[in-house]
């Protein structure tokens, strides 16, 4: 089981041959994911690492039957990677490009409507079903298989908890880093509807940071529509409002998207929110485990 | 990426945008000559700075003269505006603009940006012009017109019609709010703008309608393909030090604490500061590393965050993940030499090559003091510094 990606997908990177795209595609060769290729427009015809190099993802399709691509293009030609991603029909797209323009995602998020891709970020670090396969920049190392779906705004933050949980031998189902960018492909609530028909997770970590109403609008949804347990952090407490934390999603602006807010639609939703970051998976497994917190 | 508002002025009338005529100088003594050129008197002055709130804080003036308008000039190039943005250190004004005067019969607002949630762009009109919109959205909701543009299908007339029926426009100024609002959506999507904002947007006793304040800000993110854009940054008004860490590809955002913080990844070093400030401690800044440290970047690093004279200890926090925590260690030994660091350093090392990391900042002799957690570590930095104020020197 696990979740839009497993031990089935055939995996392609878009932006193969440059630094990035060759040390993390091996790397996910490494973890064991099915990897058949790359695309490079240009290079087709030449082979990589010992993978074949196509001109174009049809290409690549027509030929390996890939289903799936990670994009490490430059921030400027994400969006035709993604756009020529989404019209070769992959079903899943990882974009872990940093610094797409927001203007570009406005187009391709709409152009995805109704189609039958799934876009992952961009600006993430991509995805992981622990002991079957993953697409991304993520340290396999620290998963272990398990039932926490864990779903994140961040990168290394998303480490952080993952490392904490596997301390704790919980393991994960699948763990997304769905982006810091304020347009993205994969929302909160659309890897929570994936986790609500996926029989290995039982339970959910959620961690989101200040800016935009995401957090929000994903805590009154899941408290109609979500019954597995969900803990949550949200990271930017101290962040001062106005200013771009890192992440160009992340911004406090005209007094919407604060951490107080945030935490405070969170727990009226019934979602237990961990007070540090040091305590994401103390919280899960309280959350996981109600009785016996209750019997201590 | 901000600009000043004669810039944005600039840039609305070259998208077919009704500006009066203006001109921007930073010395008064150019200010007779360029007059000459202008229509009027009456003039209005006004700072350029990044910062709204120019009016109250005495940075606005109208000149029904050439000698007064000389002198409000002088007067307002090189003092320092203090507004509810500028905070109590106000921003030191470099340039004037002088633009023609606009009679005025009514005041509006009209704003364009892109909404985050319902992924599409959204012009916001409202009759309260000339005030903050945000404390309008708050107080008065239904003085506030919301139009959505589909980002395929573009702009297109009806929306110009829909906004102005909504505020209540009709005739000709519908006609040229709509003119208005295309060539704001032009320049927002052509430019890679995050905001193109008029306020107030004026209708003249004749009908006729003017943008008055003006406000553009780009996405950062699109800079690079438009160097045209990208030549109308003023680094005079960022910091010094934040312009510095981005030569260097870190994302620095100085704040008032105590505790520098050294970080890879954004949502971390977020976590970070919290944790500092959970544990009674106050984050002297957020930087993140990037993905991509090596020596040189943690060495630039450590002086960026030492050149706050506030800081009495560093926090360094790294997942390594692709980043090597031994590459890192190696850049905290290399800076603690080279630059003598003389503030207590805790640092919590975890992931990718932590072994040898530790074995690295043991070996060193250095004082830099090692965290197994977040918690260890965010504690173990309070405690440094707070011992630190209480009397040693």
């Amino acid at each position: 089981m696990a979740i839009l990606i497993d031990k089935h997908t055939r995996l392609i990177t878009q932006g193969f041959t440059g630094k990035h795209g060759t040390f993390h595609s091996l790397k996910c060769v490494e973890y064991g994911t099915k990897f058949l290729g790359g695309v490079v427009p240009g290079k087709g015809g030449t082979m990589h690492e010992g993978y074949p190099v196509f001109d174009t993802v049809a290409e690549a399709v027509e030929k390996t039957k890939a289903n799936a691509s990670m994009i490490f293009v430059p921030a400027l030609l994400c969006r035709d990677a993604i756009l020529e991603a989404v019209d070769a029909g992959l079903e899943l797209v990882v974009c872990i490009t940093e610094g797409v323009p927001v203007g570009d995602m406005l187009f391709v998020k709409n152009y995805l409507r109704g189609k039958r891709t799934r876009l992952v970020g961009p600006n993430c670090p991509g995805l992981i079903s622990p002991g079957q396969a993953k697409a991304g920049i993520m340290p396999a190392a620290i998963h272990k298989q398990g039932p926490v779906g864990v779903v994140s705004r961040s990168g290394t933050l998303t480490y952080e908890a993952v490392g904490q949980l596997t301390a704790l031998g919980i393991g994960q189902s699948t763990c997304i880093g769905i982006g810091g960018d304020p347009v993205i492909g994969t929302s909160f609530i659309d890897a929570l509807e994936l986790f609500r028909q996926d029989k290995q997770t039982r339970a959910v970590l959620m961690i989101g940071e200040i800016g935009g109403s995401m957090e929000e609008d994903t805590a009154r949804w899941i408290k109609r529509n979500f019954t597995k347990p969900v803990a949550a952090f949200i990271a930017g407490a101290t962040a001062p409002p106005g200013r771009r934390m890192g992440h160009a999603g992340a911004i406090i602006s005209g007094g919407t998207g604060t951490y107080a807010e945030k935490v405070k639609v969170l727990k009226a939703c019934g979602i237990r929110v961990a007070p540090t970051p040091a305590e994401m998976g103390a919280t899960m497994r309280r959350v996981m485990r109600p009785r016996r917190a209750a019997g201590e | 990426m901000n600009i000043h508002e004669y810039q944005a002025r600039q840039l609305l009338r070259e998208y077919g945008v009704p500006v009066k005529p203006d001109f921007a100088v930073t010395a008064a003594s150019e200010v007779e000559q360029k007059l000459g050129a202008l229509p009027g008197p009456p003039w209005i002055v006004k700072a350029q700075a990044h910062t709204g709130g120019r009016g109250k804080a005495g940075g606005v003036k109208l000149a029904k003269s050439k000698d007064e308008a000389v002198k409000y000039a002088s007067a307002i190039l090189g003092m320092t505006l203090v507004t509810p943005q500028t905070g109590p250190k106000g921003k030191l004004v470099r340039a004037v603009m002088i633009a023609e005067d606009t009679d005025i019969a009514k005041e509006y607002y009209l704003g364009l940006l892109a909404d985050r949630t319902a992924a599409d762009y959204v012009f916001i009109g409202s009759t309260e012009g000339g005030v903050e919109i945000e404390k309008v959205a708050t107080e008065s909701p239904q003085k506030i017109a919301r139009v959505h543009v589909d980002p395929i299908a573009g702009y297109r007339p009806y929306h110009g019609a829909e906004m102005a029926r909504r505020l209540g426009f009709t005739g000709a100024p519908a006609r040229q709010l709509g003119m208005v609002m295309a060539g704001m959506f032009r320049l927002f999507t052509e430019k890679d703008a995050s905001l193109v904002e008029i306020n107030p947007l004026v209708r003249a006793a004749d009908g006729s309608l003017w943008a008055l304040d003006a406000k553009v800000t780009f996405d950062d993110n699109g800079l690079a393909r438009h160097p045209e854009i990208a030549a109308l940054r003023d680094v005079h008004e960022e910091d010094p030090d934040e312009v510095r860490a981005a030569r260097h590809d870190l994302n620095y955002i100085k704040l008032d604490g105590t505790i520098g913080c050294l970080v890879n990844g954004a949502g971390l070093a977020m976590a970070t500061m919290d944790i500092v400030k959970h544990h009674g401690g106050s984050p002297a800044n957020f930087l993140d590393v990037g993905g991509t440290a090596s020596t040189d970047k943690v060495t630039e690093a450590f002086k960026i965050i030492l050149s706050d004279p506030n800081v009495k200890g560093i926090l360094v926090n790294i997942f390594g993940g692709i980043m090597k925590c031994d590459v890192i260690a190696e850049g905290i030994v290399a800076a603690s030499r080279t630059l003598g660091v003389k503030v207590p350093i805790v640092a919590r090392l975890d992931g990718t090559n932590v072994e040898p990391a530790r074995t690295i900042l043991a070996a060193s002799g250095l004082k830099i003091i090692p965290a197994g957690s977040m918690a260890e570590a965010a504690q173990r930095i309070v405690r440094e510094t707070q011992q630190q104020r209480k009397g040693r020197p």
